[in-house]
C-alpha cells in the first residue's frame, strides 16, 4: 500500500513528462545507456561517466532552485567540501573492508551539515532571496581561496596533505569488498554503479516533489508570505531542501573525486560555480527531467568545444545562459518540451498539468 | 619605548585605513545598483577588471596616470550604460533573472578578456614610491587611497543630495510610478544610476591597478569584499557602506596583523553572515529603524 501510493508520486503536478510514452521512453534510454560499455570502448562510458558525475549537483540545484526558489549560487562549496572529505579520510583510511563506502558517507555527512549551519544562519536569520545568493556565493569564494593556499607541509590531516592550488590526488575509488577480488569501481563498474545511483535519485526526488513537501516547497516558491499565513514554517522547509539539495552536490563531489582520482581548489571557484546555474537555467530550472536533460546535452557541447581551449566553451556556456534568461526563463527543453506536449495533444481538457502556482496550493488543500 | 607604541599604533591604523579604501571603493558601485535598483551585479568585478585594464593600456601608451584613471572608469561606465540598454532593462521585475543574467555577462566577459589579452598583462609602477617609519616602509600610494575613498562617498553623497539626478534618483527608488506620474524619465534614471555605479567600479579598477597585476580573474579578488560590505551595510547606501566598511575594516586589520590576510577574508564573511542573522537589514536597516 505504502508502495503503490509512492509509486504514484512519480507523476504529479510537480513533474514534466507523465505519460506512458514518456515512460517507455525513460526505459529505453536507461536500457540503451546501461549497453553502452558493451558496445562502446572503454573511453565513451568512461567520459559519459564523467557526466553522470555531474548530474546529481544539477538535480539537487533544480530542487533548490527551480522547486524551492531559493538562489543557491554556492553548490560547488558543497561539491568540492565533500570532494576533500573523501580525499582526505579514503587517503588515511585505505580501501579495504568497504572503507571508501564509509568515506562516501563521511563526505556526504560534512556537506549535509555544513550546509544545515549556513543554511540555519540565512533561512532563520531572514536573510532575503537575493542574499542568499550573494552568501552562498562568498562561502563558495572564500573556501575556494583557503584550499587554494594550503600548499605547506603544515596543511595535512593525517597522511593526507591539502596541496593548494594544485590540488589532491591519488585516492582511491569506491571498491566493493569481495571474497577473492575485491570490485573497484572503475570503467564499466563505475559507469553501472552511476546510472544505477542516478535512476534510483532522479525517481526519488520525483516523489519528493510530488508529495506534500514539494508541494509546500512550490508554493513557498510562488508566495512565501501566502504559504507562511496558510500555517507552514516556511524556514524549516527552506532549510530542508537546501540540505538535501547540498548534499547531492557533496554527492557529485565525492564522485567526481572517485572519477578522476583528483580534486583541485579551481572545482569550485566562480567558473565552476557558474555551470550549474548554467545547466540548470537553460534546461528548465522547475522541472527535474529539464535540468537533467540540459546537463547532459550541455556538458557534451562543452567537452567538444574544449578541445579548442576551455574559455571557448565558457564563452558559449555563458551566453546560453544570457539567451536563456532573456529567450527563455523556463528553459529551453522546458519550452521545447511544452511544444511537443501541446502540438500532440489535440484536446486541451487532455493537457497534462505543468505545475502552477493554483495546482500546488490546490493539492496542499487535498 | 614609547614611540615604538606609536609605530605600531601608526601600523595599524595604516592596515585599518587600506583595509576601508579598499572595502568602500569596491562596495560602492555595487552598492548603488543595489540600492537603487535591487539588482545584484554579479559583473561587478568584471568591471573593476575592465577599469583597471583600460587603465594599464592607456597609461603604457603614454597617457598620463591620472586621465588613464579616467579612461578606465569612463570606459566601465559606457559598458554599464550599454548593457543596462542592451539586456538589464529586459529584466526589471524579474530580479533573480537580472542577477543570472549579470552573471552570465561576467563569464563572458572574463573568458573573452582571457582570449583577447592573454592570461597577464605587463602592469604599472605604483607611483610616489613609499616612506619609512620605525623600520617599516609604506606605500605613498596606498597611504592616500583611504582619502580618495572619503572624497569619492563625499561625492556620491553630494550627488544624490544636490544634484537634479539624485533627487529623480531618490524619487524613483522611493517610488518609481509615482516618480514616473510626475514626469522623471524613470528609464534614463536607472540607465544612468547603472552606469554610475558601473563607472565607480571602474575608477575602483583604476585606482588599484598600479598596484596589483592585472589579469582576467582579478575581479574575482574584490567580489567578496564588496558582497559581504553591501550584506552588512543593508540597502540604504548612503547610510549603510560607510559604517560597515568601518566596521569590516577594524575587523580585517586586527585578523589580519595578528593572523594573516586569509584569516581576515574568512572573519569577514562569518562576522557579516552573524551579523545578518541579528541584523537582517544590515545596518542601513537598523540605524534607520525608528525613521521607518
Amino acid at each position: 500500500m505504502q508502495l503503490r501510493r509512492s509509486i504514484a508520486l512519480l507523476n504529479g503536478a510537480q513533474t514534466v513528462g507523465t505519460g506512458r510514452t514518456f515512460w517507455a521512453g525513460f526505459a529505453m534510454v536507461v536500457l540503451l545507456a546501461a549497453l553502452l560499455p558493451v558496445v562502446a570502448d572503454g573511453f565513451v562510458a568512461n567520459n559519459i561517466a564523467y557526466f553522470l558525475v555531474w548530474t546529481f549537483m544539477a538535480l539537487g540545484l533544480s530542487l533548490i532552485w527551480g522547486y524551492a526558489g531559493i538562489l543557491s549560487f554556492g553548490q560547488t562549496a558543497f561539491f568540492g567540501l565533500a570532494g576533500y572529505a573523501y580525499a582526505v579520510v579514503t587517503i588515511n583510511a585505505g580501501d579495504a573492508h568497504g572503507l571508501t563506502w564509509a568515506a562516501l558517507l563521511v563526505a556526504l555527512a560534512v556537506s549535509a551539515v555544513t550546509a544545515a549551519v549556513l543554511g540555519y544562519f540565512m533561512f532563520y536569520g531572514g536573510v532575503r532571496d537575493v542574499f542568499v545568493g550573494i552568501v552562498t556565493l562568498s562561502v563558495t569564494l572564500v573556501f575556494e581561496t583557503f584550499m587554494a593556499q594550503t600548499a605547506g607541509p603544515e596543511w595535512a590531516i593525517g597522511s593526507a596533505r591539502l596541496n593548494g592550488f594544485n590540488g589532491m590526488n591519488g585516492m582511491p575509488s569506491l571498491t566493493v569488498p569481495w571474497p577473492g577480488q575485491a570490485i573497484v569501481l572503475e570503467g564499466a563498474p563505475l559507469f553501472w554503479f552511476l546510472l544505477g545511483l542516478l535512476v534510483i535519485v532522479y525517481l526519488g526526488l520525483r516523489m519528493l516533489v510530488n508529495s506534500r513537501f514539494g508541494n509546500v516547497l512550490v508554493a513557498i516558491r510562488e508566495n512565501p508570505t501566502r504559504a507562511e499565513m496558510l500555517g507552514y514554517d516556511i524556514r524549516r522547509y527552506q532549510l530542508s531542501v537546501f540540505v538535501i539539495g547540498s548534499t547531492l552536490a557533496g554527492l557529485s563531489g565525492v564522485l567526481y573525486t572517485t572519477w578522476g582520482s583528483y580534486i583541485t581548489p579551481s572545482s569550485m571557484g566562480l567558473n565552476a560555480a557558474a555551470l550549474p546555474i548554467i545547466w540548470v537555467a537553460a534546461g528548465g530550472r522547475k522541472d527535474l527531467t529539464a535540468s537533467l536533460v540540459a546537463t547532459l546535452v550541455l556538458l557534451w557541447i562543452s567537452q567538444m568545444l574544449a578541445v579548442y581551449g576551455s574559455q571557448y566553451a565558457l564563452v558559449l556556456m555563458g551566453a546560453i545562459l544570457l539567451l536563456a534568461v532573456m529567450v527563455a526563463p523556463d528553459g529551453f527543453v522546458l519550452a521545447i518540451a511544452n511544444r511537443l506536449s501541446n502540438a500532440r495533444q489535440r484536446h486541451p481538457s487532455r493537457k497534462q498539468p505543468t505545475g502552477t502556482a493554483e495546482q500546488a496550493t490546490a493539492s496542499i488543500k487535498s | 619605548m614609547r614611540l615604538d607604541f606609536l609605530y605600531t599604533a601608526f601600523a595599524f591604523f595604516y592596515q585599518f585605513a587600506d583595509a576601508f579604501a579598499f572595502l568602500i571603493l569596491c562596495a560602492i558601485g555595487l552598492a548603488i545598483i543595489f540600492g537603487m535598483m535591487g539588482i545584484i551585479n554579479l559583473a561587478h568585478g568584471e568591471f573593476i577588471m575592465c577599469g583597471a585594464y583600460v587603465t594599464v593600456l592607456t597609461a603604457r601608451r603614454g597617457l598620463p596616470l591620472p586621465l588613464a584613471m579616467l579612461c578606465g572608469a569612463l570606459a566601465a561606465a559606457l559598458i554599464g550604460m550599454a548593457l543596462e540598454r542592451l539586456i538589464i532593462r529586459r529584466l526589471y521585475g524579474r530580479l533573480f533573472d537580472s542577477i543570472v543574467a549579470t552573471w552570465a555577462i561576467s563569464l563572458m566577459a572574463t573568458q573573452a578578456t582571457l582570449m583577447i589579452m592573454g592570461p597577464s598583462t605587463e602592469g604599472l609602477q605604483t607611483p610616489f614610491g613609499s616612506f619609512e617609519l620605525g623600520g617599516l616602509s609604506f606605500s605613498v600610494y596606498r597611504a592616500l587611497l583611504p582619502w580618495f575613498a572619503l572624497a569619492l562617498l563625499g561625492i556620491v553623497y553630494w550627488i544624490f543630495m544636490h544634484t537634479t539626478y539624485g533627487m529623480h534618483a531618490r524619487a524613483t527608488i522611493q517610488n518609481a510610478p509615482m516618480a514616473k506620474a510626475l514626469g522623471i524619465n524613470t528609464g534614463r534614471i536607472y540607465g544612468l544610476t547603472f552606469g554610475l555605479g558601473a563607472g565607480l567600479a571602474g575608477l575602483t579598477g583604476a585606482l588599484y591597478a598600479p598596484t596589483m597585476t592585472t589579469v582576467p580573474t582579478m575581479g574575482s579578488a574584490f567580489i567578496v569584499q564588496s558582497f559581504v560590505t553591501v550584506v552588512l551595510g543593508g540597502a540604504d547606501v548612503l547610510l549603510g557602506a560607510a559604517p560597515a566598511a568601518a566596521i569590516l575594516a577594524l575587523l580585517q586589520a586586527g585578523l589580519t596583523t595578528s593572523y594573516g590576510q586569509l584569516i581576515g577574508q574568512i572573519g569577514l564573511l562569518v562576522t557579516a553572515i552573524i551579523v545578518v542573522r541579528v541584523l537582517p537589514k544590515g545596518i542601513s536597516g537598523w540605524l534607520a529603524r525608528d525613521a521607518g
